[in-house]
Formats: C-alpha cells, sequence, structure tokens
C-alpha cells in the first residue's frame, strides 16, 4: 500500500531490530529524535517490532508517519511488517546517524549485542569498514554475561571500573578464555574493580586488534551502540587511544536514527509517498514459517511471512521462484493503489 | 574406466566435453550442494582450506555414482594446492574409496609433458584426435566465459529479477549439449543476443566492481556465498580478473592460445609484490591495480579463509588502495561463512562506493 503523509510536520520511522535489542525512533522532519523505545529481543523479533509499534500507537496516528526505514540483522522481516521506504545495513545506517549527531565525525566505535563495527569516515562519507567476522569475543552480549555472573546489573558495571586503581591485565582474545583469565584474578584476590576495568582494557584491545588492523583512528571519535553506556568501555577506548571519545545521547538506538534518517531522504526524493503499512499492524496476525524447497538440489530454506492467512513476502530461494511469486502480485497491487490515489 | 573431476564454476562442462570426445565414460560429480560441503568438512582436516573441502566432498559423491578414476589439475609453487591431490587420495583411501588419480600439472619445460599426462586417458587414440577434443573442450570453455562475462556485467541492469540468470543457465545447457565447434559458437551468439534482448535499463549509471583472488572461490560461485549474482541484484556491474579460459591457457598451455593473459597484471604488481608467492596473489595485487587505472569504483578481494598467497596479497593492498583512491574489501570464506554477514559487508560496501560516486560526481560539476 501506498499512502500519502500529512505534510505538516511529518516523522520519520526508524527500526533496528538486533540480536538484542529492537528500536524504535521517531524523527522529525529536522532530524531531532522525538521518540526512542528500546526493547530487548529476546529471540522473538516479530513480536517485538509490534510491540513497539503498538506502544507509539497510542501517541501518534498513521498520517503522522512520513515514512519508514528498516536495518539490524531483522531488517528484512521488519521492513515486510512495517513497509518500509528502505532497507539499509547497519554499517550504512550507523554511519549516517553519527554524521547527523555528530557533525565532522570521523571514526565511529560500535559494539552492539553480537557484533562490532568499526567505520572510518571522510569528509562524511564512509571511506573504509570492518565488522568482527568470526567471533564476538568483545561484544555486549559477553559483558552481559560476565555481569550476570558476579552477579551485578549491567547498569552498574561500567562505573564500578572507573573506580578501579590498577587495572589487572586480562587475556582477551577470546571470551572462553577471558572468562577463565578472569575467574583466576578473582581468587588470586585482586578487587573487583580492577578486574572490571581489566576486562573492559582486555574488550578494547580485542576490538582495536581485530578490527583497527592499523588503520589511522582519528578524532572526532564517537562511541556507540549498547555497550557505549559503559563508561568503563569508554575510559578504556580513551585510554588506548589517547583521544577523547564522544558518545552521543541516542548511543543506544543510532541505528534506528540512522534508518529514519535515510527514510526521510528516500521519501523526500520519491515525492513524499511512503509504503508504511500503518499502526494497525500492531494487532495484526503476523506469522513466520519456512520449509526447505526440494525442486533442486541447492535445498535453500525458504522463509514465509503470513499475514492473517496470506502470504505476504517470501525470501531465502537462491533461484527466486518463490520470492517472485509473490513479487508479481505485490506490483499489481503497488499499482492499484497508486492509481486510487491519484 | 569411469572418470570424474572436481567442480570449479563451469569447468564440469568443459572437462566432460574434453572426456566425452576421447570415448571415456564420465561420471559428473552432482552439483554443490550442502551436502557435498558438509562430507567434505567431515573427512578433510579442519585447517584445510574451501577447496580442499568442496573437492573430496565431490569425489565421495562422484564414487557413489560409480566413479573409479578422478581428472583434477596440479600445481607448482608455495601454494597447497600442489600437493591437494595427494592428501585427496589418502584421505579416501583411508574412507576405502578407491580412486585412481590422473593430475595435470603444469607442464615444467616442454607442452609435450602435459601431452604425455593426458595420453593415461586418451589411451590409441591418435594425437590428432586428442588435439581435436582439446579444442572442442576449449572453444566451449571460451563460450561459457563469454556468457558469464555477459550475465555479470547485465545483471544489474534486468527489470524482472532472475531474467540474466534464467537466459545464462538455458545457454550454459545449450553449450553443454552442442558437440561441434560451430554449434557452440552458434549457441554462444544466440544466447548472447538473447540475453541483450531481455527488458534492461540502460539508463543508469551503475557503481562497478572488480573481482579479484584465489581462482577456486573467484570462479566457483558456491565457494564465495554466489557473490557476483547478489552484486548485480545490489546493482553492482561485476568484472571478474579471471575466467577459466585464461587459467587454462596459462596454466596448461603455457599461453600459446590467443586468450588474454595475465603477464601484464603481474607487471603492474611488480612495485608492490616483486615475485610469485603462489596461488594467484600476484594476480590479485595486479588485478586490483588494473581495475583502478580502468576507472572502477571498487575492488573485493576474495580467497578461502588461511590462503597464504591471498594473505599476502592483503597485506600490500592497503598501500594500492591508497596509491590508487581505490577501496578494497577483503573477503575470506570457508564452511562458517555465515550468508547474513556475508550480505551485509556486501551492502556496506556497495553503499559505500555508491556515496563516494555520487559525491565526486556532484565535485566534478
Amino acid at each position: 500500500m501506498i499512502r500519502e503523509r500529512d505534510n505538516q510536520n511529518p516523522l520519520y520511522l526508524g527500526v533496528d531490530v538486533g540480536s538484542v535489542s529492537t528500536n524504535l525512533v521517531l524523527l522529525d522532519e529536522r532530524g531531532e529524535v522525538r521518540e526512542a523505545h528500546y526493547l530487548r529481543t529476546q529471540g522473538r523479533p516479530l513480536e517485538m517490532i509490534q510491540k513497539g509499534l503498538a506502544d507509539l500507537a497510542r501517541r501518534y496516528r498513521d498520517e503522522q508517519i512520513g515514512g519508514v526505514g528498516a536495518t539490524g540483522s531483522a531488517r528484512t522481516l521488519a521492513s515486510v511488517i512495517l513497509g518500509a521506504d528502505v532497507v539499509k545495513n547497519e554499517i550504512t545506517t550507523h554511519a549516517v546517524a553519527a554524521g547527523q549527531l555528530v557533525p565532522g565525525v570521523r571514526t565511529i566505535l560500535e559494539i552492539g549485542g553480537q557484533d562490532s563495527k568499526l567505520i572510518l569516515l571522510r569528509d562524511g562519507v564512509v571511506s573504509d569498514f570492518a565488522m568482527n567476522t568470526v567471533c564476538a569475543a568483545g561484544t555486549g552480549s559477553f559483558l552481559d554475561q560476565q555481569a550476570a555472573r558476579l552477579q551485578l546489573p549491567i547498569e552498574e558495571f561500567g562505573g564500578l571500573a572507573e573506580r578501579a586503581d590498577h587495572p589487572v591485565r586480562i587475556a582477551g582474545r577470546c571470551s572462553v578464555f577471558a572468562e577463565s583469565d578472569m575467574i583466576h584474578k578473582q581468587q588470586m584476590g585482586h578487587a573487583l574493580p580492577d578486574i572490571i576495568a581489566g576486562l573492559c582494557e582486555a574488550l578494547v584491545r580485542n576490538f582495536l586488534n581485530n578490527l583497527g588492523k592499523g588503520k589511522a583512528l582519528e578524532g572526532p571519535i564517537v562511541f556507540q551502540g549498547g555497550v557505549a553506556a559503559n563508561a568503563g568501555m569508554k575510559r578504556a577506548f580513551e585510554k588506548a587511544l589517547g583521544h577523547p571519545v564522544v558518545v552521543p545521547e541516542h548511543h543506544k538506538v543510532m541505528g534506528a536514527v540512522g534508518a529514519a534518517l535515510l527514510a526521510r531522504e528516500t521519501v523526500q526524493r520519491a515525492g513524499g509517498l511512503t509504503r508504511f503499512k500503518g499502526f494497525a499492524m500492531a494487532s495484526e496476525d503476523v506469522r513466520a514459517g519456512s520449509w526447505e524447497c526440494g525442486d533442486c538440489p541447492n535445498l535453500c530454506e525458504v522463509i514465509e511471512i503470513v499475514e492473517s492467512e496470506r502470504p505476504i513476502a517470501r525470501w531465502g530461494d537462491r533461484c527466486g521462484k518463490w520470492e517472485n511469486s509473490l513479487a508479481a502480485i505485490q506490483t499489481e497491487r503497488a499499482a492499484e493503489a497508486l492509481a486510487e490515489l491519484h | 574406466m569411469k572418470v570424474t573431476f572436481p567442480h570449479m564454476g563451469n569447468m564440469g562442462i568443459v572437462v566432460k566435453a574434453l572426456l566425452e570426445e576421447l570415448d571415456l565414460e564420465v561420471v559428473p560429480p552432482p552439483p554443490i550442494t550442502k551436502r557435498t560441503l558438509s562430507l567434505g568438512v567431515r573427512y578433510a582436516p579442519e585447517s584445510a582450506c574451501l577447496p580442499l573441502k568442496l573437492n573430496i566432498g565431490n569425489f565421495i559423491e562422484a564414487a557413489e555414482r560409480g566413479a573409479d578414476t578422478v581428472i583434477m589439475a596440479g600445481g607448482i609453487g608455495p601454494c597447497r594446492f600442489g600437493y591437494y591431490n595427494q592428501v585427496q587420495r589418502e584421505i579416501l583411501t583411508d574412507m576405502g574409496i578407491d580412486l585412481r588419480m590422473v593430475v595435470l600439472e603444469p607442464p615444467d619445460n616442454h607442452i609435450g609433458e602435459l601431452l604425455n599426462r593426458v595420453k593415461i586417458l586418451t589411451g590409441a587414440h591418435s594425437w590428432w584426435r586428442v588435439i581435436k577434443a582439446i579444442r572442442l573442450a576449449f572453444v566451449k570453455c571460451q563460450a561459457l566465459d563469454d556468457l558469464e562475462r555477459q550475465a555479470s556485467r547485465l545483471r544489474c541492469r534486468e527489470f524482472n529479477r532472475g531474467d540474466v540468470d534464467r537466459v545464462y543457465q538455458w545457454g550454459c545447457e545449450a553449450i553443454d549439449k552442442a558437440d561441434s565447434v560451430k554449434t557452440i559458437q552458434r549457441c554462444r551468439d544466440d544466447y548472447l543476443s538473447r540475453m541483450a534482448a531481455l527488458p534492461l535499463d540502460h539508463t543508469g549509471r551503475p557503481v562497478r566492481i572488480g573481482i579479484v583472488g584465489e581462482i577456486f572461490t573467484v570462479l566457483e560461485p558456491y565457494s564465495n556465498g554466489f557473490m557476483e549474482k547478489s552484486l548485480g541484484r545490489l546493482g553492482v556491474e561485476v568484472s571478474r580478473s579471471l575466467y577459466l579460459s585464461e587459467w587454462v591457457n596459462e596454466h596448461l598451455f603455457k599461453g600459446l592460445l590467443p586468450v588474454k593473459g595475465h603477464r601484464h597484471t603481474r607487471k603492474l604488481a611488480t612495485p608492490y609484490l616483486s615475485c610469485g608467492v603462489g596461488g594467484h596473489g600476484q594476480e590479485s595485487v595486479g588485478g586490483a591495480i588494473e581495475y583502478a587505472q580502468e576507472g572502477f569504483d571498487g575492488v573485493i578481494q576474495v580467497g578461502p579463509l588461511t590462503c597464504m598467497p591471498e594473505i599476502v596479497a592483503q597485506s600490500v593492498l592497503p598501500r594500492v588502495e591508497k596509491d590508487y583512491d581505490i577501496p578494497i574489501l577483503t573477503i575470506y570464506v570457508d564452511e562458517q561463512t555465515g550468508e547474513a554477514g556475508l550480505m551485509t559487508r556486501l551492502e556496506a560496501f556497495v553503499d559505500m562506493l555508491e556515496r563516494r560516486k555520487h559525491r565526486k560526481e556532484q565535485a566534478a560539476r
């Protein structure tokens, strides 16, 4: 469906569905953050997208939404449910958001639940990026796990690190060894703040070794993602880089902010029409199913999203047979909707 | 004798043509699938590279279909590929699969050495017959390469997703069936024009990316997560630094045939990498420079994880990146490669190039 927006003061919805968190933001025309919702994904992205939408539905009307952008590892899923105008990868959205909120930024450090990214910008354009590949040792989930093991709320974890006198050196290449090394240091009698500060420094070393690889990290440096809330990590980065590190106010939802900014750009270029399906999608019966297609030796796992008994999207097939079977219907429907509008 | 061979892109069609022309019974391995890979991973050493694992999978699946002889290429120089045929034979013997290995190694001095090795397969056929068979196979090889080149160039321009790939697939099947030089060339022309006749959008100026890297992972789409197809669908015109016919000519025929070679590519690489490091390390560096000189927007280097020649190339590529002002993305693949992670990287790289290009064009105005 394609709908016309309320031109008075349109809001742009950005949705970032990641492994750990599902974030929804509303930006106004000037790019100011009006709403920022941070939910835990808990392995149920579909439900969380609907829950976030339901939260917003209480205070906003469909006509106020001028455009929708989706990002994160479940971006395709989110875009189908919401009717996104733009679907983008996390690297682009994070770069776009940092560029808007911290003008002139040249280095972005981003640590989320499962992955970490290093993005370098020159003159506002991404010039290089790296993403953790084979392991997630230096990411939010590991910190979460350690906080849980020490029975500390994750929010207090970073603050404790700031009280350290002599951070201990912890082997941080692999989270399994980091944990056993941490336990060893505890048994030796080191103070908790020293160990936590040491852990932060180990994760920062891991990040810079894995992603930095000798790249010139120039200021201004922005640190974002869920882990940026951790004061110990920020301090460890500053110590390692010898440069102040900025943590923007909306550091937790930067991906969503970037998606919303890109939605604004896309919709403006497309003449102000959005595909947003409306807040009613929050209560719609949407389910996901999958099967293995046995028509050729590829044995692709096809995913199907069903909205009130009607398939609305399919993907995962290499040959495009299942995907295209729906694409044809969609273009027809889009054409009808356009005709209705004019 | 029932002969089989490992898959590498369209090579299967070519080798099959060669062997059948010599009246050998051919049992091609089934196309590479998840099963092929899991078989390979199960029996190959964990630290071996992806090509070895897929080869072993191919051989096991071919043996299941009755193959008793394997024909494969060998190698010289520092790359491990040179001893893979021995390792593979040992692994298969341990498993109780008895396959005879015929290894085609590049000749040390004279083309006659190669012909002698081929003789094991050719039996009583006259040399004339053998040369005719090689010619037929090589023409098929070139025709397939031409189709592939065109598909990579046009995929980003198709209006209906999958059109180009469909015609490309039909073209490959037709060439597979063709049995004379004339029909092969007719097929080639026919499917090239069919591809060009598809509804295409020629108005946009797509981002252009050149792919360099290790031969197997560059040529075999399964091993690189169907990278060329994915890039095409992201709206990228793709070019590859290496095609099968070029490799066959350089490595088996010592560059005797009139096909584009890589001598110039290697020469370009010498300021950064002055000697061969095995595999296609030097060609990867030179290829990136060639693409930069041709005005491409970016380069992707592909290699199997732990590939030594590509690691050497990767370590000098940042200098090329800087000197020629062209972004280079390195992607290593193995059985752990996640599809989602690969797509995110490709998307981000394409986004980056698009924004860069847009900005450059604005600055030029």
